[in-house]
């Protein structure tokens, strides 16, 4: 009897249990789908640009990497000078930007009180999300006159005879080049640089500070043998990310680096670079090779960004588990 | 004792000067920065006026304006905006929720990374090859297309993100109740964090509409009206590095005054993402 009475309501409960089940699978096959896509497009876009580069490959074959040769005309393509230019170019970005970056790091974390702590930090988060066409337009129309006119003359005058500087600082003033496109670089990952190094400083754990202060040691000390140990693997992570950055920048530097293929030991002297390459060619490149090459410049491009940001993330990944303990 | 001093006066010395650099170094990056907005306001104000809004753009030399441009770059960016946010929410969704510890969750995350990272110009690349080259012309869909490949990984990322802040208690309370298991995502895991996916589509669209390379040989650009999708499309950063790149007057002043329109526009957005986000920082 009491089994009876149970039984019917049990029944519609299973009809909705089914129908919320199916709603359920629905859902998760949906968002699993959408997962799945990401996936896709990564496979996609390794794949289309593979394809895309397999004349070049076919013609050119590893040679391509180390070989200086840039004409369209005879249809002899190898990437030497844009590889070249673009290690160059994110080398002297981080070399500015490293030190400054972490130097507003120590300011906002260690010296600034809350009132110019947040606004300050806040502006820096802010500027990180300014396009980086404005970075290559204020090069090209602002700074780039202001070193041809004022800076570059003097250096070359000053360094002409010395051993070594005279050819790092050689040739005309042209105001754009290597070096000009390198100070943009580093003004445009300066924010970033900053903010990553704020948050790994930020998260060191402030007992371990307090108790080397009151082993009497002075603020450069706690930085230097406190935070700087405890956050380098975070740091180093945040500088890899900012690095592939400065390597796939387009914008920024194809305003100022002056679009030769030459490899030349000046930084004043115009260089290229990969991206800077594809975003003068591409639209009007004619010859089926020459579409290629620029497509497996692409890809040479995105196999070194893709590198970094593996070894960025272990580094971060490193950094966690640290601070996980 | 004096010894010990001395010593001590050295340390701090050192100290002293070291923090003298990191306020030193703090101050010129902050220079810089201040340098390049203020330029920029001064420039782009100065180009700036309603007939960059009312006009088209110009031949070298002539009266002009922008119209044609920021039409493109709205339509594309919300084009753009409409593919990846399903996506990219759902996506995220899934990692956050459903996928959680799965193997194929972590690869998914990587992946999403590495096209977080992927320089912008290879996407254009991408989009080339396998839309303006099946196509045989340049199109404002391609254009819309990249940006939103560039959109996915950064909603992905903050919605998965978000989603994670939700205590699982909640859920387990609503599950509790009986709820099911897509209830429980759409109903509560959603409204929770329903502020900070905002935060994040608005991220992506601020981060996308400043996007030049993608576009370069995906919508090209164009100098004369055009609202029809399948055809060449102009948009703001194009016509901004094409007319800065040139030798005439009046389209490098034009230059400027897009420049300063893609900048507030950028800033804005970041602001109010920053806004949105705040209550819920507070509770």
């Amino acid at each position: 009897m009491s089994v009876a009475d149970e039984a019917p309501p049990t029944a519609p409960m299973n009809a909705v249990s089914r129908r919320f089940a199916r709603i359920d699978s629905l859902y998760r096959n949906i968002t699993r789908f959408a997962a799945f896509t990401v996936f896709a497009v990564l496979i996609g876009v390794i794949a289309s640009l593979y394809l895309g580069a397999l004349p070049s490959i076919a013609k050119f074959g590893l040679a391509f990497l180390w070989t200086n040769a840039w004409n369209p005309v005879t249809e002899k393509f190898g990437a030497l000078a844009q590889i070249y230019g673009t290690f160059v170019s994110s080398a002297i970005s981080m070399l500015l930007a490293v030190p400054v970056g972490i130097g507003i790091a120590i300011f906002l974390t260690e010296l600034s009180p809350w009132y110019v702590k947040r606004p300050v930090g806040i502006a820096v988060e802010l500027l990180a999300g300014i396009p980086s066409i404005i970075y290559g337009m204020w090069g090209l129309f602002i700074f780039a006159p202001v070193l041809q006119t004022m800076v570059q003359p003097y250096v070359i005058d000053t360094f002409s005879g010395v051993p070594v500087l005279q050819d790092l600082f050689a040739g005309p003033p042209f105001g754009i080049g290597m070096g000009t496109a390198g100070v943009i670089l580093a003004i445009m990952i300066l924010p970033f640089v900053a903010s990553i190094t704020r948050d790994v400083f930020d998260g060191v754990p402030p007992v371990l500070k307090e108790a080397a202060y009151g082993l009497g040691c002075t603020r450069w000390e706690v930085l230097w043998n406190v935070v700087l140990p405890y956050a380098r693997v975070g740091v180093t992570g945040g500088i890899m990310l900012a690095l592939g950055r400065a390597l796939g920048e387009t914008m920024a530097v194809t305003f100022i680096i002056g679009n030769s293929h030459k490899i030349s030991p000046s930084l004043f002297a115009p260089g290229t670079t990969i991206s800077a390459t594809i975003a003068n060619e591409f639209a009007e490149a004619v010859g089926d090779i020459h579409v290629s090459a620029l497509i497996e410049l692409g890809l040479i491009l995105f196999a070194i960004t893709f590198a970094v940001l593996l070894t960025a993330r272990y580094l971060l990944y490193r950094a966690e588990q640290r601070a996980g303990r | 004792m004096t010894v010990s001093t001395a010593k001590y006066g050295r340390r701090l010395w050192v100290s002293r000067i070291m923090m003298a650099l990191s306020l030193i170094s703090a101050v010129i990056g902050m220079f810089a920065l201040a340098i390049i907005l203020t330029t920029l306001f001064q420039r782009g104000v100065a180009g700036i006026g309603a007939h960059v809004f009312t006009e088209v753009t110009p031949p070298p030399g002539a009266e002009g304006g922008l119209l044609n441009s920021i039409y493109g770059s709205l339509f594309m960016t919300v084009v753009a905006v409409l593919v990846a946010m399903p996506l990219g929410v759902l996506a995220g969704t899934y990692l956050a929720e459903y996928g959680r510890e799965a193997r194929v969750a972590v690869l998914i995350r990587l992946v999403n990374d590495v096209l977080l990272s992927a320089p912008s110009i290879v996407i254009g690349l991408f989009i080339y090859q396998v839309m303006v080259k099946q196509m045989g012309h340049f199109s404002g869909w391609a254009g819309a297309m990249a940006l939103a490949i560039i959109a996915v990984p950064v909603i992905v990322r903050t919605t998965e993100d978000m989603l994670r802040l939700i205590p699982d208690p909640l859920r387990e309370a609503a599950t509790a109740l009986g709820a099911p298991r897509w209830h429980v995502i759409s109903k509560v895991a959603f409204q929770a964090a329903r502020a900070g996916i905002i935060t994040g589509i608005l991220l992506a669209i601020a981060r996308i509409s400043g996007e030049t390379a993608p576009l370069l040989f995906t919508a090209l650009g164009n100098n004369n009206w055009s609202a029809d999708p399948n055809a060449p499309m102009a948009s703001l950063p194009v016509t901004i590095f094409q007319f800065a790149g040139s030798p005439y007057e009046n389209w490098k002043q034009l230059a400027w005054a897009g420049a300063l329109i893609i900048t507030s526009a950028v800033l804005l957005l970041n602001i109010v993402a920053r806004l949105f986000r705040n209550p819920e920082a507070k509770r």
